[in-house]
């Protein structure tokens, strides 16, 4: 093969990838945070300031809704680990052959539907007429119909149940690598199942548990669908305030401040999560 | 199983009805979609007024069935070219990126690398907002510096297949490259003895090994794309594609159309999935 062939090739290749990550990815982030530092004072003129990420801290909406969401998000993600992890457990250590691999599957399937299908159901669930409503009127638990859409709760069991696969997949991984015979070990020497859960099983697990957190977390807090349809009008997501400025306001200028705000919440968390647990981008990507 | 490790009875099946109630619970919102998708009422609620196929091939209003709905059958269609673009753009793309990285050393490698895992890091409405506003500058320089029209960089469907193009790439990539690396060079370099061209080389014989590769990259592409709705949500024009339209219903509330639609997209990814589980399998 002639150097100057393979340097050709070389160029080819690398076009369509310069091409798609400076055209899609790199521009228009910088393009978007440019943005975010206009200023308007007056029709078609613009200023450099920080104007915007001032009227961000000096709105408490704003930032209310920024913290609400940050803080919801983290909820979400504990909660999936704390359901997850038995889940994940059991089917990496309980069971085994076929067993197994059904119930890995069965916890793919749900997510071969789309987000707004599973969102959808939640809503026919748990609305005033909905299933959850009806039942317990059947079995006289209460009087009329109860209202369980639109609130806190419903919110996050949308955010749960649509996080749930990134969570029990890389649990499943990492507690699939664990050597039986060291849980044999510990409960041979005497430990209780909850020592040996501390002391064996959870450090065993942490890469699977970061990552799962990780992703978790970051796809809560860029979730749309699941506050704005289940929190109801009120649902007070940040991702609903930066659709707002940008479709309904028409304030683009301060719509992008919001965004890099949000994008700089979600790459702090991914940061010091992969910082914490000593974790590659690209492994931590590649169990997901 | 772990043998040999003591465990009381109640302890067990405490544990084994956690895990049932877990699958209740992943089930239960897919059951409940299906079920009402059946009921001869025009609220996806209760009460259960009777079997129907009405939200399916019904012709008279209210009952308008998903295959009479034009405005539903519409946004099918365009759900479909988009998915079939970005599934083609993501394939290519992502098959050169997996030649480059696998096959070339060069400066600045890592660094690309990290920048092509990017966008799976980013929420998927800020992609859709940075691309908005980019494309919008562009068009409105390149408007203002020729006086000609720029519709192609407006909100519409070349956005949201360039939107959802941004990040499914990376998939695919990924994907194309997990079995690039396992193919044996020495394969091609027979080719090259026996006369072939460098490219005739890559085209008889690396190709053809990737191609299950590329058709499960595919599959996933197009599952994607059917299923993207933040994305998409910030680039869409006046051609929504299904997940904008079935929302826009969902926020006025709706007849059980909805969860035909539903369940009729269940079912093909169903099919979807399973297909590309087995090409996996084939690989293997």
């Amino acid at each position: 093969m002639g150097t100057d062939r393979t340097r050709l090739g070389f160029w080819l290749l690398i076009a369509p990838l310069a091409v798609w990550l400076l055209a899609l990815i790199v521009l228009p982030h910088v393009g978007m945070f440019l943005v975010s530092l206009r200023e308007r004072v007056g029709v078609r003129e613009y200023e450099t300031s920080l104007a915007n990420y001032a009227v961000f801290f000096n709105e408490p909406l704003y930032w209310n809704t920024f913290a609400r969401t940050a803080y919801m998000s983290i909820s979400a993600t504990a909660l999936t680990l704390l359901i997850g992890f038995p889940i994940a457990y059991y089917i990496a250590k309980l069971t085994r052959g076929r067993t197994k691999t059904t119930l890995f599957l069965m916890c793919l399937i749900p997510f071969w539907v789309s987000e707004l299908v599973r969102t959808f159901g939640w809503m026919i669930l748990l609305r005033e007429t909905g299933i959850f409503s009806g039942l317990l009127q059947y079995l006289g638990l209460v009087g009329g119909p109860v209202e369980m859409l639109y609130n806190d709760a419903a919110i996050m069991t949308g955010l749960v149940y649509t996080s749930m696969l990134f969570m029990v997949v890389p649990l499943v991984t990492t507690l699939d690598s664990l050597d039986d015979s060291l849980i044999e070990a510990g409960y041979d020497l005497g430990a209780s199942g909850f020592a040996i859960l501390r002391e064996i099983v959870i450090p065993h697990a942490m890469p699977g548990i970061v990552s799962g957190c990780i992703v978790v977390f970051m796809l809560s807090l860029g979730n749309y669908l699941t506050p704005i349809l289940l929190g109801g009008k009120d649902s007070l997501w940040f991702t609903g305030l930066i659709y707002d400025q940008f479709i309904t306001r028409f304030n683009w200028e301060l719509g992008s401040a919001f965004g890099f705000l949000l994008l700089g919440l979600s790459s702090l968390i991914v940061f010091l999560g992969l910082k914490l647990s000593g974790q590659s981008l690209g492994k931590t990507m590649a169990q997901t | 199983m772990i043998v040999g490790i003591p465990q009381s009875g109640a302890f067990r099946w405490t544990y084994r009805a956690y895990v049932t109630l877990f699958f209740i619970y992943l089930a239960l919102p897919l059951i409940t979609v299906c079920v009402f998708a059946f009921n001869d009422s025009v609220f996806p609620s209760l009460p259960w007024e009777g079997f129907t196929w009405a939200w399916f091939f019904g012709t008279e209003a209210p009952y308008i069935g998903v295959f009479h709905e034009r405005p539903i059958l519409r946004s099918i269609v365009t759900s479909a070219i988009v998915a079939f673009w970005v599934s083609v753009l993501s394939v290519i793309v992502g098959t050169t990126n997996a030649f480059l990285f696998v096959r070339y050393e060069f400066r600045g490698k890592g660094l690309l690398y990290i920048l092509m895992l990017l966008p799976l890091i980013i929420p998927g409405i800020i992609l859709g907002i940075s691309i908005l506003v980019f494309s919008s500058t562009v068009a409105n320089t390149l408007e203002d510096a020729t006086g000609l029209w720029f519709d192609g960089l407006r909100p519409g469907l070349i956005l949201v297949v360039l939107g959802q193009f941004s990040f499914i790439t990376t998939f695919a990539t990924l994907v194309i490259s997990a079995r690039l690396q396992k193919f044996d060079p020495s394969l091609e370099e027979a080719a090259l003895n026996l006369g072939a061209t460098p490219w005739g080389a890559v085209r008889a014989v690396t190709l053809p090994f990737l191609y299950p590769a590329m058709a499960a990259a595919g599959v996933v592409a197009v599952l994607m794309s059917f299923e993207n709705f933040n994305t998409t949500l910030m680039l869409v024009g006046s051609d929504a594609p299904l997940t904008i339209t079935m929302f826009d219903r969902l926020k006025l509330g709706s007849t059980p159309v909805l969860n035909a639609v539903s369940l009729l997209l269940m079912v093909a990814s169903a099919v979807l999935g399973l297909a590309s589980l087995l090409l996996q399998k084939r690989r293997e």
